[in-house]
């Protein structure tokens, strides 16, 4: 049984005024279930962050359609907090989403706003920093710590909110690799360990294939919709669009082109060393 | 230049660092209050040993002390000078050209100095022995009664914490617009005072927009986590107060009734 948590019916949305003619979203029908790992590709420009700020009520559809968040319609301006406590949001900067001059304050931020009595935020607080691995850290100045962290500060700030759904806008585009190793792995850890639904929004292939479902948008609609490998066996498709894919699935199809037996879906590493391994004995 | 804050915070466990931080901005102004009081020798004295006895007890080098007057030396001195000169007053002592240097001159040149001396060592003590998040925490509180009249206390205090946690983002900000301005050949260095103030126009303008640009993003954010002005709002940290900051209350009072009392006597 699954349970839907946002659904968007019909959602179109424009910047600025009709004559302008921004649309940055068409028409999108589009369900998330409760636990969900999706990931949402597209290039710059494709409407993806767009549809983000749809999740948490940040922005609302020009058109007559809706979007329902745990049944709620955030157009609802009365209910517009109880949508941003079940959806929280980490945004791409992330100097420019803490708010605080010493971590745990800032990780407190959102349930202070929520009005939640100070031994409870002191415990939330503590827990949110120990899932994100920042414990230590929990005096320190924000300007002090690398990007990474800063990023796993402001997932904490969401989870201290106890959020069912956490959407990610791009977390990890303004990181080194490292940075954005540690922002991964909290994010997978949160999705598979804690069972939270997580919306990550990327560009980078890879992050998108350790997802259950992967959503491809272009132009302000949705072009592909589907598990990691179906998406990506959708090669020439993603191409014309702009996009890749991963490395590793590139390598495997482009090998399984040139006659070995190897499959052409392959979008891990682990996949691909099993698979040329098996050709290469066999 | 990153590590600057405002009013830098002189960690160390004592008394003073623990008392409640809403009783040490109102110390802070019986203090001066107490020391504008003070007219002679005998009360300016009592000043003298109270801010003392506080970095005693706060545990702040003498060191430091130090360095928080070295700034002020000028104004001193500028200060010193103009009181000897041209103070008006009666037992001449020196005749130069059209100065006269008075005693009553002299009194007054020394009184000034000590004031000056006094008030910043004194202001100062507060900012070295509480935090930036106490010190807005204490400001929303104590200008609470105000928010019956419709004054915005709790927006006051947000962008004030707001404030100090950007500072640091905004000077690294600046160094980066500065050495990009100076990779394409910009001049800081040399011409005359308008030359120079017209070379910051090119690190103004990036900087004013990527600080529109943050603001922006950091509103969506705060949205984001569910802020909404202060009402309903709870606190991590409430603020206490307890018998110390009782008991600190009775000695600033009783010490501020002496020094009134003497400057009555005209002792």
């Amino acid at each position: 049984m699954q349970e839907t948590l946002i659904r968007c019916e019909n959602v179109s949305f424009q910047y600025g005024e009709e004559r302008d003619n921004l649309t940055a979203l068409k028409n999108i029908d589009l369900e998330i279930n409760r636990g969900e790992f999706v990931a949402i590709l597209g290039h710059n420009g494709s409407g993806k962050s767009t549809l983000a700020k749809h999740f948490n009520a940040v922005l609302t559809p020009t058109n007559e359609g809706r979007v329902l968040v745990g049944g709620i319609d955030t157009k609802d301006e009365e209910r517009v907090f109880e949508v941003r406590r079940q959806v929280g949001m980490v945004f791409q900067n992330p100097d420019n989403q803490i708010v605080a001059t010493v971590v745990e304050e800032d990780v407190a931020f959102a349930p202070e706003n929520l009005g939640v009595e100070p031994s409870e935020i002191r415990r939330r607080v503590d827990e949110a920093l120990e899932a994100v691995g920042m414990s230590e850290y929990k005096k320190h100045a924000p300007h002090k710590l690398s990007g990474g962290q800063k990023q796993r500060v402001a997932i904490a700030g969401v989870l201290a909110m106890q959020s069912d759904c956490i959407v990610l806008d791009e977390p990890t585009a303004m990181l080194d690799p490292q940075g954005r190793e540690q922002v991964i792995s909290t994010i997978v850890k949160l999705a598979r360990e804690q069972g939270k639904t997580v919306v990550l929004i990327t560009h980078f292939m890879e992050e998108a294939a350790l997802c259950d479902r992967v959503i491809v948008m272009n132009d302000g609609q949705i072009l592909l919709d589907g598990t990691p490998k179906e998406v990506f066996s959708k090669r020439a498709e993603l191409k014309s669009v702009g996009l890749s894919v991963p490395a590793v699935t590139e390598l495997c199809a482009i090998l399984n082109e040139s006659g070995l037996d190897i499959s052409p879906d392959i979008i891990s590493e682990e996949e691909c060393l099993k698979e040329v391994s098996r050709v290469l004995k066999g | 230049m990153g590590d600057i804050t405002i009013g830098q915070m002189y960690p160390a466990s004592s008394a003073v660092h623990r008392l409640d931080p809403r009783f040490k901005i109102v110390f802070t102004i019986m203090f001066v209050v107490m020391l504008f009081t003070a007219g002679s020798a005998l009360t300016v004295a009592v000043n003298a040993a109270f801010v003392l006895i506080a970095y005693t007890l706060a545990k702040i080098p003498l060191k430091m002390l130090v360095k928080t007057l070295r700034p002020v030396i000028p104004i001193v001195v500028f200060m010193l000078i103009f009181n000897v000169l041209f103070y008006s007053g009666e037992t001449v002592l020196l005749k130069l050209w059209i100065f006269k240097i008075t005693l009553e001159g002299l009194k007054s040149a020394v009184f000034m100095v000590f004031r000056i001396v006094l008030i910043v060592a004194g202001t100062s003590l507060l900012t070295y022995t509480t935090s930036s998040i106490e010190l807005t925490d204490a400001i929303e509180s104590l200008l609470s009664p105000l928010k019956k009249l419709k004054f915005p206390v709790h927006e006051l205090a947000m962008m004030m914490t707001i404030a100090l946690r950007f500072i640091p983002t905004l000077i690294e900000e600046t160094q980066k617009i500065m050495s990009a301005q100076k990779a394409r050949g910009a001049d800081f260095e040399s011409g005359n005072l308008i030359a120079r103030v017209k070379a910051l126009l090119p690190i103004l303008i990036p900087l004013f927009i990527s600080a529109i640009k943050r603001a922006s993003e950091l509103a969506t954010a705060m949205e984001s986590r569910c802020y909404h002005n202060g009402i309903g709002r709870t606190r991590l940290k409430t603020l206490k107060s307890g018998k110390n900051d009782i008991a600190a209350l009775m000695v600033m009072t009783g010490l501020l009734a002496l020094v009134v009392v003497l400057s009555m006597f005209n002792l």
